[in-house]
């Protein structure tokens, strides 16, 4: 099975994000796998072992994001495909990973349900639709059966068994597999994998970030005494209006 | 003329709040580019039910015979639909479905495509729209510059406004493909408020110490008609079924009004919620960091004040 796990660049998630000339400086943050990306990678270095198959991680990003490509490769990836461009959207993104994947002809193509940065949500089902390949998101258990697929889906208020033929999409989430630590060896083996860098397609964006902005901040908290029930209920319903 | 056309879901033949929300979005839209807004539903919303969606905003109501089951499907319908309708502007509001069906008709159109999207947009200088980023820890302003630009709007994003148009439904059809994925098993709590669509949510973490003590946190939601939710680690524990679970890896909720019942506020959990309108935190420690991003706060054991805020609230309301 030939399963590519497409991956995100993005700041640590218990980081801070600091402003500086109206804009996030992300010059002093470490950066990570997107937590649902490594969710999806963990699931496919399983499936790989099971199907004695080949696991291709894939970055559009530049030069700087290859010590995470590295970290990918340590958890357990065979050998990774840079596409060396700023991910400037996400059609970008999506444009440049289908271009790959119409050569490739891969089985499963794998990714977090969301990036932690931009949260667009948007690249499994736009790399599903330029391949016409049926897409599953959010997939929170995947097991394969020869060419056969089942997965649990999150719907809203519960969940949804469904089965899929390869070759898919998934965008992936918890608890679809445990995220993998790499041992010493993984690391060391990782610096010889293959890391082969592409140069991206051309390709027309339709959206530009014009302006960053801090998120508002909540004017200070009211404290109630614990005694007074009752003017909590009063705050809410005639102060805050929500009641 | 550029219309405006908004994608309507429905549940047991009406169609959800948040996606009423999305049609009061999308009158509003069509009124500042001077075209129609058209509603586009499948047979899950009763002809019953279709005065609501003009009610709220609706020109015209596209009402689709069959009904699709894939975001894929959604994907092909919207499409042929905003083709005929020559909408300049498509509109949805969040669900598994059509969170999925969004980027598909953006790759089918090379449409613009902006999801999470807070406010209406500021056609003052092209069209920009405004969404959270880096989960809420910043705000972004994106210019959407395709000739057909799809939005996905957060609940809270403008809101339900009362237009009272005149009914019009019109039907519509389109050849929507199989989908190759097969549903086996649907396993669905009922009668339970869905979480992304409730006004109130109320939820607990680990300071409630175990499964058995939930009962509380749902005679609370039951009086205020609310969903409940829970951190991370709670679902993770297995107390509360994941999809239940809010914050950075869970579903990020904007509703009107969020209790955080024995949730110490680690910023994973933050971005989650903090594009909730109010929010109430009840904490024993009183350093707990969730105090810092609340509008109200008690201090207080979870186990002396739910009870007695539930009373309070049930001779109140």
């Amino acid at each position: 099975m030939k399963i590519l796990v497409c991956i995100s660049h993005v700041p640590d998630t218990n980081a801070k994000i600091p402003f500086k000339d109206g804009k996030p400086d992300l010059s002093g943050i470490s950066f990570v796998i997107a937590p649902y990306d490594d969710f999806a990678l963990a699931r496919a270095v399983e499936l790989r072992d099971q199907t004695k198959g080949k696991l291709t991680v894939l970055n559009v990003g530049l030069a700087d994001t290859e010590p995470t490509i590295r970290k990918a490769l340590a958890i357990g990836a065979d050998d990774a495909i840079r596409v060396n461009a700023h991910p400037h959207d996400a059609f970008y993104v999506a444009s440049q990973i289908a271009a790959i994947a119409k050569q490739e002809n891969y089985d499963l193509i794998l990714m977090g349900r969301e990036s932690s940065d931009f949260n667009g949500g948007q690249v499994h089902g736009m790399v599903a639709e330029m391949l016409g390949l049926p897409c599953v998101v959010p997939c929170m258990k995947l097991d394969l059966n020869g060419n056969v697929a089942t997965m649990q889906r999150e719907i809203e208020g519960g969940k949804e068994i469904v089965e899929v033929a390869t070759p898919f999409v998934a965008g992936c989430q918890e608890p679809i597999a445990e995220w993998k630590i790499p041992n010493m060896r993984g690391i060391m083996s990782a610096k010889t994998k293959p890391l082969k860098v592409v140069e991206p397609i051309p390709v027309e964006t339709y959206t530009n970030i014009s302006k960053y902005e801090m998120p508002p901040q909540r004017s200070s908290v009211k404290m109630i005494d614990k005694d007074n029930i009752g003017e909590l209920v009063r705050l809410l319903r005639e102060e805050a209006k929500v009641l | 003329m550029s219309n405006v056309l908004i994608y309507v879901e429905a549940e047991n033949g009406a169609a959800k709040k948040s996606f009423l929300e999305a049609v009061s979005y999308g009158a509003a839209v069509a009124e500042m580019l001077g075209g129609k807004a058209i509603a586009i539903a499948t047979a899950d919303l009763s002809t019953d039910h279709a005065g609501e969606v003009a009610k709220f905003g609706a020109d015209k109501v596209l009402h689709y015979g069959g009904t699709v089951v894939q975001g894929s499907q959604i994907a092909e319908l919207v499409a042929a639909a905003a083709q005929q309708e020559n909408a300049a502007v498509i509109i949805t509001a969040k669900s598994i479905n059509a969170d999925l069906a969004v980027p598909m008709i953006g790759a089918k159109l090379k449409a613009a495509v902006a999801t999470n999207v807070t406010a209406l947009p500021d056609l003052s200088n092209g069209f920009t729209v405004t969404r959270a980023a880096y989960t809420g820890k910043a705000i972004t302003q994106v210019s959407l510059t395709g000739a057909v630009k799809v939005l996905s709007i957060k609940k809270n994003a403008s809101g339900l406004k009362e237009y009272n148009k005149v009914l019009v439904v019109e039907s519509f059809s389109a050849s929507i493909s199989p989908s190759k994925i097969t549903v086996k098993e649907v396993k669905k709590q009922t009668g339970e408020i869905l979480l992304p669509e409730a006004d109130i949510v109320v939820s607990a973490g680990r300071g409630l110490k175990g499964p058995e003590n939930w009962g509380m946190i749902e005679e609370l939601a039951k009086t205020l008609g609310a969903a409940t939710a829970c951190s991370k680690p709670v679902s993770d524990m297995d107390w509360r079924p994941h999809h239940e679970h809010v914050g950075q890896t869970g579903i990020k909720v904007s509703p009107n009004l969020y209790f955080a019942i024995g949730i110490s506020g680690a910023i994973q959990h933050l971005a989650g919620v903090n594009s909730s309108k109010v929010i109430v935190v009840i904490n024993k420690d009183p350093e707990a960091p969730f105090f810092k991003s609340a509008d109200y706060g008690i201090v207080g054991d979870a186990f002396e004040i739910v009870p007695k805020l539930n009373e309070a609230l049930k001779a109140a309301l």
